[in-house]
């Protein structure tokens, strides 16, 4: 018999769709409040330089101003891995656009102009202005006070006397003797500067501060939990006192995961007797005083025998982390734990550094490290097969990772917890039809060309990261899903609507899902980062819906005079599993079950469940070694390009993903997440890039000079397929895909643009002055 | 540098969705902060504040204007038409049907270009498309989704035109 709801790999509609496109949805920049007042920030016109003195004479003068606020109201330092950076700079400005002071208004007007009057007085230090000119010897020395900072994970290595925020390092096997072994080997560097996230939302606040002691924050952000334990840490705010709320997010793509805007707002509040004051950035502040996207300067060394088996790899990453090392720290550990791509190498060396300058500071960006990681990877395999003259998809396949071999930290793979690397390259080779003429003459200037690329991501999530779902009933039988995973487009909360309908075997309509987060009544989730929620918050739903079902069958079967092993759910009832006529429906059991004569039994089904990561270590300092997450999705990507010689312009053709996300609970979201992705990694590493000038001051912070790929720019056609080799731990299967349609674009644009242009381009963003550049250097 | 001093108010009669409302103004006030403040009008949002996203855009007398860069003094006498005041319309069903919507924040801006676009230009071949959806960013879909929107939007006018 055929119930309804089975609903689990089918192509729901996203269940927040119609308020979006109706414009109803409230974003947190969306409620106004009368009495609401407004925080400006004054900030940095320099990158490096002591602060002198701070003048807010002519600025107190505006009317409607109620507080300024300087550094000296909060002369500590905060950070999510170390405590390096004051909420408002006090003594020294690290960065361009770093905050000074927060002016407090009536109105935002008022704000903005009582900003422009601060005066600050600097006294300019040289510059740091590149990851090499950090870890060189003579350079400028950023942070003076690096060996007293407090670390907040353990896996944090900073080097006092130098730029080096973070040191990890990875030791697997025997490096030295592999390497002296190897019949061929390739050495390529590869290098980008900071970019960002450039959400369309920009990222916004609200604080206040009640009498009795409870802050309220609203916030758009990823990690509400995560507010609520940095008030805690530094601002010694009872956790229970701080209740967050987040509506539906503006677009994330891992810049809302750290936590900046809500000190600032919470030490604005402070100032005015803890009236709620709003703080939203304008785009400018929101490239560059909020956290970016890392740069990167990477050099990457393999070793193979004659016919192609890699045997050792070496990989020093420079990681450009700006001012302040924020996630980039957490950053530098993800791209060694997963350094060597999906491929077998048995003898590693790994040294990541987390490097400071005087570049705006980095923070996640969707991949975590892995786009980044993966355009070096990828790029030196296609030259490494080019040297090896072996195609390029025969020399991935030669060495894809495999159930049985070892991450670069020593973690061991199986059937269960790796995906198939293989079936993947090999379906992104049929999508782009690999086979027939990698490369082509459409006329005499223009050229066809085709590049892939294979990869791999774990989820590096807190060791004992988290998630929770509870289910309340209604009178009328359906239900209400509450869970603190955060909606900012990915479509999380349709998602878990169905793994919910399925367990219950209901129709998904009947589900109601709480778009916003409180706090205070949603259980606690570790954050919405890391491709983590549908694994933790998934299993969470499935456990909550167990729970449910447990309950709907213990008064069903009071009701129906039966034990409750004689019962199943389905279609909103709970039947005889023997004669499924004989039932009663959801609506008669979810607030209690009421005889005829009055009495009652059970009372309203409130569904829990709560899943925890299990098995997760830390890393060993000296060799990496540990286990640092649940499993690894893997992934191939492909892209055409016509490439024209006269101007070295180009546009893409077809870009191709295949992805191994376990069980595909809804293709079509799942596709629009691919589509998404590549189109992120593809405007990335085709135009995206800030740019300093020799003061290291940005050049193009906002969307005007900060070019995207605009509408008719993107490839002419993406083309989507997944692999679906199921995850034993994960929810029907499944495996978290939101960050992988990133992850492999940059490297199969820039495997592709190589072929094109005869040349290898090591560099991004691939805007045609590079491409021409890289061929007028090297002859060609 | 020069800072506008208009602080005095003027109340201005603004015809919005085919409803007249009452707002208190100032000279220097924009059009998206008006709507947003004033008239609980918040489908229009800020993106950028510089007309580079298009996120902030409204119809006013049939073209689409970034709310942003206009001053709601300007839009007195005028007729403007806000994402509240297209409730069912064929372009949002196409937008949800073509899986043209992710986070949605640029959502009601392309919606109202694309509005805009099909009433001005019903036959819009693809490179017109193209020049007016340049002006909206998107940052989750990587467009394929909208133009797909667009098209169908396109095509139902098509259709329901008679034949000639």
């Amino acid at each position: 018999m055929k119930y309804y709801g089975t609903t689990v790999g089918k192509s729901e509609q996203r269940v927040d769709v119609v308020g979006k496109a109706t414009g109803k949805v409230k974003y947190v920049g969306d409620y106004h409040v009368p009495g609401l007042l407004h925080a400006k920030l004054v900030t940095s016109t320099e990158a490096h330089a002591w602060i002198k003195s701070i003048d807010t004479t002519k600025a107190w003068e505006v009317p409607g101003v109620r507080a300024i606020v300087l550094g000296d109201a909060f002369p500590y330092h905060i950070g999510p891995i170390l405590a390096d950076r004051p909420p408002l700079a006090f003594k020294k400005v690290r960065y361009y656009g770093e905050p000074i002071a927060i002016i407090v208004a009536d109105s935002e007007h008022q704000g903005k102009l009582a900003a422009s009057l601060v005066e600050v007085e600097y006294e300019p230090l040289p510059v740091v202005n590149s990851v090499k000119q950090a870890f060189g010897p003579d350079a400028p020395i950023i942070h003076e006070d690096l060996g007293n900072y407090t670390k907040i994970i353990s896996n944090v290595y900073p080097v006092p006397g130098t730029n080096i925020g973070s040191h990890i390092k990875i030791r697997k096997g025997d490096f030295a003797t592999a390497w002296a072994a190897c019949e061929e080997t390739i050495s390529a560097t590869y290098s980008f500067n900071l970019s960002d996230h450039a959400a369309m939302e920009t990222r916004s606040t609200s604080v206040e501060i009640n009498p009795d002691g409870k802050v309220v924050v609203h916030s758009c952000t990823q990690s509400p939990y995560t507010i609520k334990k940095v008030l805690n840490q530094f601002f010694n705010i009872e956790v229970g006192d701080v209740v967050v709320h987040v509506p539906v997010v503006g677009g994330a793509f891992g810049g809302k995961g750290t936590v900046q805007l809500e000190p600032l707002a919470y030490l604005a509040s402070k100032a005015v007797g803890g009236k709620m004051v709003k703080l939203q950035y304008e785009r400018e502040e929101d490239m560059i005083t909020a956290p970016c996207h890392i740069g990167v300067d990477m050099t990457i060394k393999l070793g193979a025998t004659k016919e192609g088996e890699i045997l050792a790899g070496q990989y020093t990453f420079l990681i450009d982390a700006g001012a302040y090392t924020d996630q980039a720290a957490g950053i530098t550990r993800a791209m060694a734990l997963d350094c060597t791509g999906p491929y077998h190498i048995p003898h590693v060396w790994c040294d990541s550094y987390c490097m400071y300058t005087n570049h705006p500071f980095a923070t996640s960006f969707r991949g975590y490290g892995h786009p980044e990681l993966t355009f070096g990877i990828e790029r030196t395999m296609d030259k490494f097969a080019k040297q090896l003259k072996i195609d390029p998809v025969v020399l991935r396949l030669k060495n894809a990772i495999k159930p049985g071999h070892t991450s670069p930290t020593q973690s061991i793979l199986t059937a269960h917890n790796i995906g198939d690397a293989a079936k993947c390259i090999e379906r992104a080779k049929e999508l782009i039809e690999w086979d027939q003429n990698k490369e082509t003459l459409v006329d005499e200037n223009i050229v066809r060309s085709k590049g892939i690329s294979l990869f791999w991501k774990t989820s590096t999530t807190a060791t004992n990261a988290q998630a929770g779902v509870v289910l309340t009933f209604e009178a009328d039988g359906t239900l209400n899903l509450n869970c603190a995973a955060i909606e900012l487009g990915q479509g999380t909360k349709t998602v878990l609507a169905q793994i919910v309908a399925e367990k219950l075997q209901m129709n998904i309509n009947d589900i109601h899902v709480n778009m916003e987060v409180n706090t205070q009544y949603d259980p606690h989730q570790w954050r919405t980062v890391a491709s983590s929620t549908t694994f933790l918050a998934g299993r969470a739903a499935l456990l909550a819906a167990e729970d449910a079902i447990r309950q709907l069958k213990k008064t069903a079967a009071i009701a129906l005079q039966c034990s409750e092993e004689d019962l199943e759910v389905g279609g909103s009832r709970v039947y005889i599993k023997s004669n499924p006529q004989h039932a009663i429906p959801f609506k008669d059991v979810s607030y209690g079950y009421k005889f005829p004569n009055g009495h009652a039994v059970g009372g309203q089904v409130v569904g829990v469940g709560t899943y925890i990561q299990k098995h997760l270590t830390p890393m060993d300092k000296e060799t990496g070694f540990g286990d640092v997450g649940p499993w690894w999705s893997v992934g191939a990507q492909a892209i055409e390009v016509e490439w024209n010689k006269r101007d070295c312009t180009y546009k893409m053709l077809r870009a191709v993903t295949v992805l191994d996300g376990g069980t595909i609970l809804n293709p079509r979201a799942a596709e629009q997440q691919m589509r998404g992705g590549m189109f992120l990694g593809l405007s990335w590493a085709s135009t995206e890039s800030f740019v300093f000038d020799e003061s290291a001051i940005t050049q193009n912070p906002n969307f005007r000079n900060y070019q995207m790929i605009r509408f008719g720019e993107q490839p002419t056609e993406y083309l989507v397929d997944f692999v679906e080799t199921p995850a034993a731990d994960g929810p029907y299967g499944a495996r978290g895909i939101g960050e992988y349609g990133v992850i492999g674009a940059a490297a199969a644009l820039g495997n592709s643009l190589s072929r094109a242009a005869d040349v290898e381009l090591d560099h991004l963003p691939l805007i045609p002055e590079l491409i021409w550049q890289t061929k007028k250097e090297s002859g060609r | 540098m020069i800072v506008s001093n208009a602080t005095d108010k003027t109340v201005k009669k603004l015809l919005i969705n085919g409803q007249s409302h009452d707002v208190v103004i100032r000279s220097a006030d924009l059009l998206l902060d008006t709507l947003r403040s004033q008239l609980g009008l918040t489908g229009a949002k800020p993106g950028c504040g510089n007309g580079d996203c298009g996120a902030c855009a409204v119809v006013v007398d049939g073209k689409p204007m970034h709310s942003c860069l206009s001053l709601t003094i300007e839009a007195v006498g005028k007729s403007i038409t806000t994402i509240e005041g297209l409730q069912d319309s064929p372009i949002q069903k196409a937008f949800i049907e073509n899986w043209a919507i992710q986070c949605g924040y640029c959502t009601p801006g392309f919606i109202m270009n694309c509005y805009a676009l099909s009433e001005t230009y019903p036959d819009a071949d693809d490179e017109t498309i193209e020049e007016w959806m340049q002006s909206n960013l998107c940052r989750c879909t990587g467009y394929q989704e909208i133009k797909e929107a667009v098209k169908t939007i396109l095509q139902i006018k098509k259709d329901q035109r008679p034949a000639q």
